[in-house]
């Protein structure tokens, strides 16, 4: 009786597993799907652009009219043009002097920020500011700081008699090549300032406290301890600030549009200018395509010359 | 080499004083164990004496010179930290260089130097190493090469071994204490384990919340605990405390039994007492207390047995294997002719 109760047609019978239900417990399958839309936006919006830009410029293509295929005569007539040698020269300049002053500042400030302070992280907060305006707004701002007529550093400097005639900011060569680079440090400082922060705060206190008692002062605590631990991190950053400045656009484009007489046109707004203003589609296309080798040497000293350290290796 | 005195030391931090006058004799070539449970003052007393910290009031002798406001590097000592703190981005040999080569010392002196500690430490075949290709031990050792290289008046270490595994901190323990019968350098050593401060010291010093509570050679301070806390704190497992009157008959445990004390303490008749029993010093005696097995631990070389007599948990540890299961009742009694008495409100030794 006992057995006839049993409800023994409740369990079904284990079947074989279907090619279906393999793939549906198969973690590759799964991780596949999960990074398709990371993919396709990537392709959509970076590979495919790129490959775009890259194609346009070996065609003869204007605004609102398909180019056909020319070969390499766009980068003849770029590399051939007055107008494009001196682009590159100012964007490496802009590069290599704001770059510079970047990491000058921004580690001075990190070092600074490191110790213990008074109201430390209302100045933290400060220091980020430049950050997080977006940059048009800071590059209006800055726009009326060099402004020839209102600019607040001249009359600061006329009211203390130390000039007589306002500064001619952004219409001089030299003088707005510098305010570029300064707007652009401004802007650039607390990304690295902060990162190198959090770099600094990875650095054991107990380091410092044997190089006390080694004998270091603080300037062999910086040499022989605090840069060595933090190349790692300033090789990151300063890779991707070199990357950031070189491509930049937003600044110049408000501040002086590449002027004035193309003393601060850079690679980028030339090419905006020629491709989108100019209608050269093809040409201006050649002109970023252009910024890719210097790009790609930039992540390449950075890759082999900065990359992870002896000491960095082995098991922790 | 040097002595180190500690006169009357106190440290504040603000308003919370953490250390309160502090007075400790260091002989010449002395190893000497600061121990104590965490949050004492240990560790701020020798960062005090490395210079680490400021000394609030009081002074601090190496040699005969007052340090207080001598700069670390010029006080002539080396210290070994709980994390080794070793220099990542260095090799070991540029570690235990480090600080000649800041001196800008002649190379063939380092070498030389770096070479001899490298010998004494046996770390020979690891001197082109990072210290992340090193084990703990290695680190360790790597880090007391370091403080050898400097050849100072005094070594401090800063809970050197806790953060090794138990086996290898047994190994560290012999060869730091051999180091020292080779070297002779008077030895600041900080732990919280009181076995370290067993095996190792010349001399320990028990703190307690910010003050010293008894200084004396191991052996004394297991002998002869002067109040209720060194008791606790030496000796493992602990001894056990318990609670009752002196009176005509000996000991009387609030649990209703009696032990005897030896000689009793002159004009302590009817004072509530604590009876310090070590465990070790525990027998089976016919004529004793009987007492309940609780639990029995036994750990192969000894059997360790909780029991309960009168209320109390009373903690023994037994040479030879016990047969007793938990809840059969043993008869216990003292194998010492002395006992620890301690007067139980100033938790002070009584002595007879």
């Amino acid at each position: 009786m006992t057995e006839a109760a049993l409800p023994q047609s409740r369990r079904a019978p284990i079947r074989e597993a279907t090619a279906w239900d393999r793939l549906k417990t198969n973690r590759n399958w799964l991780g596949f799907w999960f990074m398709v839309p990371a993919a396709a936006f990537l392709i959509l919006f970076l590979a495919y652009p790129l490959g775009l830009g890259i194609w346009l410029s070996f065609t003869d293509t204007r605004i609102g009219r398909p180019g056909e295929f020319i070969g390499i005569e766009n980068y003849e007539w770029v590399l051939g043009d007055r107008k494009f040698q001196d682009a590159v020269f100012n964007t490496l300049f802009y590069t290599t002097i704001a770059s510079i002053a970047k990491f000058a500042i921004g580690l001075y400030l990190a070092i600074l920020l490191n110790h213990h302070l008074p109201f430390k992280a209302m100045i933290r907060a400060i220091v980020l500011i430049p950050f997080i305006v977006p940059t048009v707004l800071s590059a209006i701002a800055f726009w009326w700081i060099f402004d020839p007529t209102f600019s607040i550093i001249s009359w600061t400097l006329k009211e203390m008699g130390w000039r007589t005639t306002n500064i001619n900011f952004l219409g001089d060569t030299w003088n707005a090549r510098w305010s570029v680079i300064f707007a652009n440090v401004w802007r650039g400082v607390p990304f690295i300032a902060i990162t190198l922060l959090a770099g600094l705060q990875t650095v054991p206190p107990s380091l410092y406290e044997a190089a006390t008692l080694d004998g270091a002062t603080r300037w062999q605590m910086f040499r022989f301890i605090t840069y060595p631990l933090l190349t790692p991190i300033i090789a990151v950053v300063m890779t991707f600030s070199v990357l950031f400045t070189f491509t930049d656009f937003q600044l110049i484009k408000v501040l002086t549009n590449g002027g004035p007489a193309g003393a601060t046109e850079l690679m980028a707004t030339m090419s905006y200018n020629t491709a989108i203003l100019g209608g050269k589609i093809g040409e201006g296309a050649a002109v970023s395509t252009a910024m890719i080798p210097f790009l790609l040497g930039a992540i390449m000293i950075s890759w082999f010359g900065l990359q992870r350290r002896k000491w960095q290796q082995g098991e922790d | 080499m040097a002595s180190v005195t500690i006169r009357d030391v106190r440290k504040a931090f603000g308003n919370v004083q953490i250390i309160h006058g502090v007075n400790i004799d260091i002989a010449d070539g002395e190893f000497v164990v600061l121990v104590g449970p965490s949050g004492c003052g240990k560790s701020t007393l020798l960062r005090m004496l490395a210079g680490l910290e400021n000394i609030s009031a009081g002074d601090i002798l190496i040699g005969d010179r007052v340090v207080n406001h001598v700069p670390p590097k010029e006080r002539d000592i080396a210290m070994v930290f709980q994390n080794y703190a070793l220099y990542p981005h260095m090799t070991v040999a540029d570690n235990m260089a480090f600080s000649m080569s800041l001196r800008n010392a002649p190379k063939a002196e380092i070498k030389e130097r770096v070479d001899k500690a490298a010998k004494i430490l046996g770390l020979e075949k690891l001197l082109e190493r990072y210290p992340k290709q090193l084990s703990g031990g290695q680190r360790q050792r790597v880090a007391m090469g370091r403080a050898i290289v400097r050849d100072p008046q005094v070594f401090l270490f800063d809970e050197p071994l806790s953060n090794l595994d138990a086996k290898l901190r047994v190994q560290m323990r012999t060869e730091i204490k051999e180091l020292h019968q080779r070297l002779r350098t008077t030895t600041v050593y900080v732990t919280h384990d009181q076995i370290e401060a067993m095996t190792m010291a010349d001399k320990i010093v028990v703190m307690h919340d910010g003050i010293v509570e008894q200084i004396g050679a191991p052996l004394d301070l297991y002998d002869r605990p002067e109040n209720l806390f060194v008791a606790g704190f030496i000796g493992s497992p602990a001894m056990n405390f318990i609670r009752g009157k002196l009176g005509s008959g000996g000991f009387l445990a609030d649990g209703g039994f009696h032990l005897p004390v030896g000689a009793a303490p002159a004009g302590s008749d009817g004072k509530p007492v604590v009876y310090g029993l070590r465990p070790e010093h525990i027998r089976i005696d016919s004529a004793g207390v009987p007492a309940e097995v609780v639990v029995l631990e036994p750990t192969g070389s000894e059997t360790q047995v909780v029991l309960r007599a009168g209320g109390q948990d009373i903690i023994a540890v037994f040479r030879e294997r016990l047969t007793a299961k938990p809840g059969e009742m043993i008869p216990i009694a003292p194998s010492l002719p002395i006992a620890h008495l301690f007067d139980a409100e100033t938790g002070k030794r009584l002595v007879a």
